[in-house]
């Protein structure tokens, strides 16, 4: 094993994984707001809702594409660098990521094509149906992803046999207490950035002055369920804290930079953490908060990072600045809800410009919490790629070159830079055309599987 | 179990390589023509299929993973270069058919990349392939060679075959979907190509003698193997008969039955090696607890759900290509 390969190989698993997430953690919360919107116009008949229901589809059509392009690079990394991994541990994550492969073609086979083929062929109450499908498509998607991900973070339902992780008990394994913390976690991350990002379209069209009717039902309504949702993720995100506190001291330390044993324990709002000398320098820390957050009450004995050997410790720095962007991210997006929802319900046109403005301007903070939430979970989990059982050094192809590691890391940044620079460019001039007045036509060469084709049949707003 | 995740391997990976064989064939036609109306009519008559085509690789893989996780785990890691750059190409093939109809200063870029984006795909599947069956150093299931093992004069060739033996599906793709100009311009192909592909086969025979690959013996220990060349050259009989009498649908048809031959005499001669000479399928099996766990859902009702919905689709785009309801 050659270390540099080991590190540059970590670098491309993260580079392709997070250039990946950001297109599902929007599809899945688009894919739940379609929903809603469909059963609303079902409910009211207002054609405003129809029209914003045609226009979003459409940018979902280009980022599911996007989302499944980058996805299946990452399919195969697993076994281009990481051939350990995938040998110890793939009769268990083998079949796990196949029923994710399998759900999500189950989603794009059967539903997609209604939705895209279907107004007009369909009765109403199928089309819903359909749009819920999808939307249940892609969170069966994220379930087998975070199944996976969470076997790799607290592994059980296995035994060991001739050094591979033989799975005993399924069950276990989808049903562990983890998964049903982190599961919701990512859903709702998910479900929050497509409320924010619907918030700030809409936002963005009143401040240009365009398309009215819809851009105020975007806003309100992005605000008014990211003001739902974003509590609901804070607790969550709690939950989730409570598990790694659980099973993953080593990571909490991490996380909360405490280096010793604390009794109370206080909590370091801010630090710069000294690996070297295990001390923070410029320490900001509340006393006794430490042990409220970690164990809820005001005397418990918190674990500092020295009472585990150096070489089971993660790297402190990312875990910690990450996990703290992603709760600053988090309570701002609280803040933008609560107060944008207030404000729009008392609609006070002086306040309004300022408000329009801070909500577009937001729409970036659910993605950077995604991520760095992300950054937090698997940088925290190292030196280990599956907790406690397989070391990260130990799980990369063992005969893999440098060179070949770098050659193949340069490929994927340029590409996945070129082509998704065109994606983005792409949905950003949907976005910018609006709704259009007239209804989704639907391009006769257009299937279900091609989700992209959604949106090229439309000169009108491809500009 | 096992057998039955066999089988769904072998057909998936059969399926792959006829239905986005075509695909990539055109992909590198498409490059022997500067003309835009036979471009566009070419685009068109893969356009509304090729990435339900490609999905099926990707079912390939975590199949190969889940039910045979240590093939999956050795032949991914050797083949690193070839994956690495099939991926790439065939993620600039995918999105140059999506981005070619709405670009117009750009459309250099995007033809570019689909012609390069086809033939890399194409080289890299063959040169696996090939070196697949030159066989790879294996130590107790683990792979012992280096990131250039693949890399080799029969793999090479093999690749090269591969690539004219997917432009020839690609050609009668055409002819069967196309009409007027772009449809003779293929039947002009055809004959030539079939003519390399057979060379090529030839050359790749006596390689394979000459290098005295075990794979030779296997061959004349099971005598009944060679009805499988007969029936291809019944086909490549029926290929220059379907262009002599212009009949469209049958081109494909005779190359589609070669290729299914070409595929079967590989399967045949390294049963019941998955990793030939070195894993059998049973032994690179996962445990029966990951079988089984993919089959009773996955395997039972999603795997032949997606074969009724590919039929389906392709009855949907069954006729010939009609530019004036196309969008491209």
């Amino acid at each position: 094993m050659n270390t540099t390969a080991l590190m540059l190989s970590r670098l491309q698993f993260a580079f392709t994984v997070s250039f990946h997430i950001i297109f599902p953690s929007f599809t899945i919360g688009l894919a739940a707001w379609l929903t809603v919107l469909d059963a609303l116009y079902l409910i009211t008949r207002r054609p405003v809702y129809h029209r914003v229901f045609d226009f979003w589809l459409k940018i979902f059509g280009v980022a599911f594409g996007m989302g499944v392009v980058s996805g299946i690079v990452l399919a195969f990394e697993f076994g281009t660098n990481w051939s350990e991994l995938s040998r110890v541990s793939g009769p268990i994550q083998g079949p796990l990521l196949s029923y994710e492969t399998f759900t999500a073609f189950m989603l794009e086979a059967s539903f997609f094509g209604v939705l895209l083929f279907g107004r007009n062929r369909v009765k109403p109450g199928l089309y819903l149906f359909s749009v819920a499908m999808v939307a249940l498509g892609t969170t069966l998607s994220a379930f087998w992803i975070m199944v996976n991900n969470s076997w790799m973070q607290y592994p059980v339902g296995y035994t060991i046999q001739n050094g591979v992780y033989v799975p005993d008990d399924w069950a276990k394994i989808i049903f562990s207490p983890v998964v049903w913390v982190r599961f919701p976690h990512m859903l709702f991350a998910a479900y929050v950035t497509g409320a924010f990002c619907v918030a700030a379209t809409g936002a963005w069209y009143m401040l240009r002055g365009m398309c009215h009717a819809e851009g105020r039902v975007m806003l309100r309504m992005g605000l008014f369920l990211a003001a739902i949702l974003v509590p609901v993720q804070l607790l969550f995100g709690h939950l989730v804290g409570d598990y790694v506190h659980r099973y993953q001291p080593v990571k909490f330390a991490a996380i909360e930079a405490r280096w010793h044993d604390e009794q109370p324990a206080s909590e370091v709002l801010l630090a710069w953490p000294d690996a070297a000398h295990e001390k923070n320098d410029y320490p900001i820390s509340v006393p006794v908060l430490g042990s409220l957050i970690g164990s809820m009450s005001l005397d418990s004995k918190e674990v500092g990072l020295t009472d585990f050997p150096r070489s089971e410790r993660p790297p402190i720095v990312i875990p910690f600045f990450a996990f703290r962007v992603m709760v600053g991210c988090g309570l701002i997006m609280l803040l933008v809800a609560w107060g944008g929802t207030l404000l729009s319900l008392k609609e006070r046109p002086l306040q309004r410009r300022a408000l329009l403005w801070t909500v577009f301007l937001c729409f970036p903070l659910p993605f950077i919490a995604t991520l760095t939430g992300w950054f937090t979970a698997e940088v925290g989990r190292q030196p280990w790629t599956v907790y406690g059982l397989l070391r990260t050094a130990d799980a990369v192809t063992p005969f893999l070159t440098p060179r070949a590691a770098a050659g193949s890391l340069v490929v994927f940044c340029a590409t996945y830079v070129f082509i998704f620079a065109f994606g983005t460019y792409y949905i950003y001039k949907l976005l910018k055309g609006g709704p259009a007045e007239a209804p989704l036509h639907t391009p006769p060469t257009a299937l279900p599987n091609r989700p992209l084709s959604a949106a090229t049949d439309l000169p009108s707003t491809v500009k | 179990m096992i057998l039955y995740w066999s089988l769904i391997l072998a057909l998936s990976m059969l399926l792959y390589v006829l239905l986005d064989g075509f695909d990539l064939g055109v992909g590198m036609l498409f490059g022997m023509t500067r003309d835009e109306t036979h471009r566009r009519h070419m685009l068109a008559a893969v356009s509304p299929l090729w990435d339900g085509n490609e999905t099926w690789l990707i079912v390939a893989g975590v199949v190969l993973w889940g039910a045979f996780s240590p093939v999956y785990s050795l032949l991914v890691s050797a083949f690193y270069v070839p994956v690495i750059l099939m991926l790439t190409g065939l993620i600039f093939r995918g999105v140059a058919f999506e981005f070619r109809g709405a670009a117009h200063r750009t459309r250099v870029i995007w033809n570019v990349g689909f012609v390069v984006g086809s033939v890399v795909a194409a080289f890299m599947q063959g040169a696996m392939v090939g070196a697949l069956a030159k066989g790879l150093p294996v130590i107790n299931g683990r792979f012992a060679g280096d990131v250039m093992t693949w890399c080799n004069g029969f793999s090479v060739l093999c690749g090269v075959a591969l690539c004219a033996g997917y432009a020839l599906l690609g050609a009668s793709w055409v002819v069967k979907r196309c009409e007027a100009d772009a449809r003779d311009a293929a039947y002009r192909a055809i004959v030539p190509l079939l003519w390399v592909v057979v060379v090529l086969l030839i050359v790749l025979f006596f390689h394979a003698l000459h290098e005295d690959l075990a794979i030779m013996h296997r061959w004349l220990d099971r005598p009944y193997l060679f009805l499988v060349p007969l029936v291809a050259l019944c086909a490549i009989a029926g290929i220059l008969m379907g262009v002599r009498r212009r009949r469209d649908n049958q081109p494909f048809l005779m190359v589609v039955v070669l290729f299914i031959c070409a595929y079967a005499m590989l399967a045949i001669s390294f049963w019941p090696y998955i990793v030939p000479f070195s894993l059998t399928i049973t032994q690179a099996a996962g445990p029966h607890a990951s079988l089984a766990f993919m089959f009773w859902g996955a395997g039972l009702f999603v795997y032949p759900l997606m074969l009724i919905y590919t039929v389906y689709s392709y009855n949907v785009f069954k006729g010939k290509v009609d530019l004036t309801s196309g969008h491209y």
